[in-house]
């Protein structure tokens, strides 16, 4: 079954204008806009049973306390963990890696060990580990990329060495789209001992997701990118490495007991979540995870497989525009490109006026736009709710930037 | 918001058109200046002789707006003296940050006011400025 035509109904801002054109809203990688039915279950929390967690022996804080478990059991689900207790609540994927790289690293990076990235993670999967590795003594390697934004893996047998201890990897890049074989990856990582941590920020959302299928041991997510507020996001990670790893923040709720000088840790994963959580944002991604599991995973992949393939074959049309990355086989719903003699700002700037959204910039893949020569490119990126006539928009309104920067040649 | 406020013929002249674009050889001062926000990345380098600024260049990558508005202020500053300069800077800051009303004096360099009305890219009428401005700091003893 495929995504249902009304389902741009449940989208309240698309129905918006922006300078007076319709809001074509082609920035999803960047956040997903929300439906009503995570709205609904943030407004339900707040208006009926807003309390706080795990503290109060009264009802609306037993409410409170069963629906923010409930929402880690949801996510433990839909990323196919063995159980909720693998399931640790972070802001954003961001500081899942954070919390890897410091749970973890400063306990087992020795001076001389290796941390094996690549060439095209986001800056949340390449500055956490430069600090941790400064700190630790630890090398950086990374694993390059073809000119269409693959991994090359043949540099693997090269780059995998006895002194690797962790593997940090994008599941699907935010800048090329490419969608990495992390399986394989991990395969071979384990088969020299060491871990893999997985950035999902832009994977969980669009496709199925089984961590236990891809095999990684870490795998962050995020949940306004998936239909749910800002400021909630996850961490996955097998329970023996949870147990084993120090705690990354200290405070309430993390602990067992607490004496003047010493603590002692609480049960995983609330050994992790120190201080008040965003009890709100966590319902609301447990209702983002009711929403998409009633649409199906494997028919949303489906979908924006084919609003890319769309958008590819209109954006090829354009004269002077390149797209970067792999084809549509290889990539999820980000394409992200650049034109002959105009800026990505300036192309922004004007899709806006014809109501579009793309994002224009690094995309916080310095270290990738450099390798490719370019200071910044423009992305278009998709969900659930793009449709064809978007796409259509976005092509007429490329057309016309190019005219007008065309005036004064 | 329309698009013309923005992208005035005079910008697009410039951006099209870039004067005084390279780098000096030799130059008294060099300057880099940077929008990590947008990547955009600007060197200015500048002779000046007897206070009066001499040549100048400009070389970098940006949009229109950074690239055109260090077009057009090299061709404004070029043989003025640097205090004069100096409060020319000023003026361009202030018309930028919607202080002062854009004085007489700024000639084509008014098309960039209506930047002002896209608060984003103000930074980037601004870039080459600042970075001058940082240039002729190097010139001052102490």
């Amino acid at each position: 079954m495929g995504i249902p035509a009304t389902i741009r109904e449940d989208f309240p801002i698309l129905g918006q204008r922006v300078n007076g054109k319709p809001l074509v809203y082609l920035d999803s990688a960047a956040t997903s806009q929300k439906p009503r039915q995570v709205l609904d279950a943030v407004r339900r929390y707040y208006e009926e049973y807003n309390a706080n967690v795990h503290r109060g022996v009264y009802s609306i804080a037993e409410r409170a306390t069963a629906e923010y478990e409930a929402a880690r059991a949801a996510v433990a689900r839909f990323l196919g963990a063995a159980g909720p207790d693998e399931i640790v609540f972070t802001r954003n994927v961001t500081e899942a890696l954070n919390l890897v790289a410091y749970a973890w690293g400063r306990r087992h990076l020795r001076p001389g060990d290796e941390i094996l990235t690549t060439e095209m993670e986001h800056h949340s999967d390449l500055v956490p580990w430069q600090l941790v590795a400064q700190e630790r003594g630890a090398r950086l390697r990374h694993i390059p990329f073809d000119d269409q934004g693959r991994l090359i893996l043949d540099e693997l047998d090269r780059l995998l060495t006895e002194r690797t201890r962790i593997v940090a990897l994008v599941h699907v890049s935010n800048t090329f789209g490419t969608v990495n074989p992390v399986a394989e990856v991990t395969r071979r990582a384990h088969a020299c001992g060491a871990l893999v941590i997985v950035d999902g920020a832009q994977s969980a959302p669009h496709r199925p997701v089984d961590v236990r299928a891809l095999g990684c041991d870490f795998f962050g997510f995020t949940g306004h990118k998936m239909l749910a507020p800002m400021g909630i996001g996850g961490l996955w990670a097998r329970r023996p490495l949870l147990e084993e790893m120090d705690p990354f923040l200290g405070g309430g709720e993390m602990i067992s007991d607490v004496w003047l000088d010493r603590a002692t840790w609480n049960e995983v994963p609330w050994k992790f979540e120190a201080g008040t959580p965003n009890v709100g944002g966590a319902i609301g991604l447990g209702a983002a995870i009711d929403y998409l599991e009633r649409l199906g995973m494997d028919a949303v992949a489906a979908h924006e497989r084919e609003i890319t393939a769309y958008a590819m074959e209109r954006l090829r049309e354009i004269p002077g525009l390149h797209i970067l990355g792999p084809g549509v086989d290889e990539r999820g719903g980000v394409v992200s490109f650049w034109m002959d003699d105009i800026h990505p700002h300036d192309i922004s700037q004007v899709l806006d006026t014809e109501g579009v959204c793309v994002r224009a910039g690094h995309h916080c893949t310095k270290p990738l736009h450099r390798k490719l020569g370019i200071g910044a490119s423009a992305r278009a990126s998709f969900y659930v709710y793009t449709i064809p006539e978007e796409i259509d928009v976005l092509a007429r309104a490329l057309l016309k930037t190019r005219e007008l920067f065309s005036v004064a040649r | 918001m329309s698009l013309d406020e923005l992208y005035r013929e005079v910008i697009l002249d410039h951006y099209t058109h870039p004067r005084n674009r390279g780098v000096l050889e030799p130059a008294d001062i060099t300057r880099d200046g940077a929008n990590p926000l947008c990547g955009d990345e600007l060197r200015i380098s500048l002779r000046v002789r007897g206070g009066i600024v001499e040549d100048i260049r400009f070389q970098g990558k940006g949009c229109s707006i950074s690239q055109a508005s260090a077009s057009m202020m090299t061709e404004q500053v070029k043989g003025k003296p640097v205090e004069e300069v100096v409060r020319l800077i000023a003026a361009f800051k202030a018309m930028m940050h919607g202080e002062a009303p854009a004085a007489d004096s700024l000639g084509d360099l008014e098309a960039l006011q209506g930047v002002r009305k896209f608060p984003v890219r103000v930074k980037c009428a601004t870039l080459s400025w600042v970075t001058l401005e940082l240039a002729l700091d190097e010139l001052r003893p102490g």
